[in-house]
């Protein structure tokens, strides 16, 4: 197996994931394994998110690797006007593996890039962990993998979103990862803040089935098998009426679980805020509470695939 | 023949390349592009030359050259994609047809725009790393483009060249 960067979800094959989805079962039942062990991963955070720093960290740190990096750019040269590509550059000489996460988008893959000139580089492959509103391929991948696992299979599953479908990254990414799966979407938004025409035509041009409504009814949620709930962004709204009409609109209570299959499972891209009560949380097919804890063995399973190791 | 007239408005050209039809607003800008100004070449230059089809239009006659940097033709075809472009050897125009049977027009880039244009997300990593751009075509009978760092999609009106 060759080192391969992961830079975006619409560059991973179904055969990538299915293997990524095995490693990670494998990891699950076994997270401790020293598949890293005298290998230097280097977490450079552009900016700070501790939810998957944390997460990173932890999958190498399992796997016996040390971690080198920063998290806030602005303890690091590049306030000094230092170029990315000089950065990487130099953290190419010291790590074995580059996790990324960087506020400018496309930086992820300008650094795939940079490190792919066999004139500077020691083939040491990235992992996106996140540029800007693009790209955060291991939070989709760990999306499947609690499909997956609630589901036993991922093949023909009915995916209910609800939320912000317009500016929701995880939303379009979560699309571009289950096509290979024939899922049926229902897609539930309020007008303002519709699926964008781009995804549609994904669907449309995949041949993947999907239904759009603006009422957020117990009818759809009992036809669903994934119930994936997002926030709902006050700062996209420039009327406050219409946020708050629609903030309270899409928020899921308990007692709408009522009529819903046994196998139904709600995820969320955490954090949340008001769209899931808290009387939800009680309910076993609340798997959101869960579903972080999954993102370490989807991590280390993406670790070693981009080092090329057999796990 | 309107292509045969126009040519003869500025001198006789024995060989080098004949770009005709440039919007007259576009004129200044692909010399530049072009880099004409630092050619040794003789040029000359046709500004608001009346034109049947267009009106007024500019022309450019370069002598004794028939190769430029393609990634400049590229980018002039974005701002004028119906000007005709005739290669002149002896007196003679070398080609007339393009493959599809139309004049030969300035070559709008063919699955990429490697360079040529700017992305219009300011927090696209082409707008904030020394480093080329790079678009591939989302339609290209519409004139939509995908930033392929940032995936913005810009529409023709909106082209800004690098
Ligand atoms: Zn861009």
């Amino acid at each position: 197996m060759g080192k391969k960067s992961l830079v975006s979800i619409d560059e991973c094959s179904k055969e990538y994931i299915l293997e990524i989805l095995d490693c990670a079962r494998r990891f699950e039942q076994e997270p401790n394994r020293k598949l890293l062990e005298g290998k230097v991963v280097a977490t450079l955070f552009f900016e700070p998110s501790t939810r998957t720093r944390l997460s990173f960290e932890t999958a190498v740190n399992r796997l016996g690797g040390r971690v080198i990096g920063f998290q806030d750019a602005s303890t690091t040269s590049s306030t000094k006007g230092e170029t990315l590509r000089d950065t990487i550059l130099m953290v190419n000489n010291y790590a074995d593996l580059i996790i990324m996460r960087h506020y400018l988008e496309g930086a992820a893959k300008y650094a795939s890039e940079i490190l792919s000139i066999p004139e500077f580089s020691r083939g040491v492959p990235v992992i996106n962990a996140g540029d800007g509103a693009n790209q955060h391929p291991s939070q989709t991948l760990l999306d499947i993998y609690s499909i997956w696992k609630t589901q036993g299979k991922l093949t023909d599953q009915v995916v209910t979103i609800v939320g912000d479908l317009k500016y929701g990254r995880a939303v379009h990414s979560l699309i571009a990862g289950l096509w290979h799966f024939n899922p049926t979407f229902h897609f539930i938004a309020p007008n303002e803040l519709k699926l964008p025409d781009e995804q549609k035509s994904f669907c449309d041009e995949k041949g993947i089935q999907y239904y759009e409504h603006t009422e957020f009814t117990e009818e759809i949620i009992n036809r669903s098998d994934i119930l994936y709930m997002t926030r709902i962004q006050r700062e996209r709204f420039t009327d406050m009426e219409v946020y708050e009409r629609v903030k309270n609109v899409y928020v899921l209570k308990l007692d709408m679980l009522n009529g819903s299959k046994d196998n139904l499972r709600i995820l969320h891209p955490l954090p949340r805020v008001t769209e899931i009560a808290s009387d939800v949380d009680s309910s076993p097919k609340a798997y959101f509470i869960h579903q972080a804890g999954n993102g370490i063995f989807i991590r280390q399973a993406i670790l070693c695939k981009a080092l090329g190791i057999n796990a | 023949m309107e292509q045969n007239d126009s040519t003869k408005q500025v001198a006789a050209i024995k060989n080098g390349t004949v770009i005709d039809h440039i919007p007259p607003e576009h004129l200044f800008k692909i010399i530049d592009i072009l880099e004409i100004g630092d050619m040794d070449n003789t040029v000359t230059i046709g500004y608001r030359l009346p034109s049947g089809k267009m009106g007024r239009k500019g022309m450019i006659k370069i002598f004794d050259k028939t190769e430029f940097d393609q990634t400049a033709l590229e980018k002039a075809a974005l701002l004028a994609p119906n000007a005709t472009v005739n290669k002149i050897i002896d007196y003679k125009v070398s080609l007339d047809k393009d493959e599809n049977g139309g004049k030969p027009c300035l070559p709008l880039p063919e699955k990429e725009l490697r360079n040529i244009v700017k992305c219009t997300n300011p927090r696209c990593i082409t707008n904030n790393e020394p480093m080329p751009t790079l678009f591939t075509w989302v339609d290209r009978g519409d004139w939509t483009i995908k930033c392929e760092y940032c995936g913005r999609k810009i529409k023709k009106e909106n082209f800004e060249l690098k």
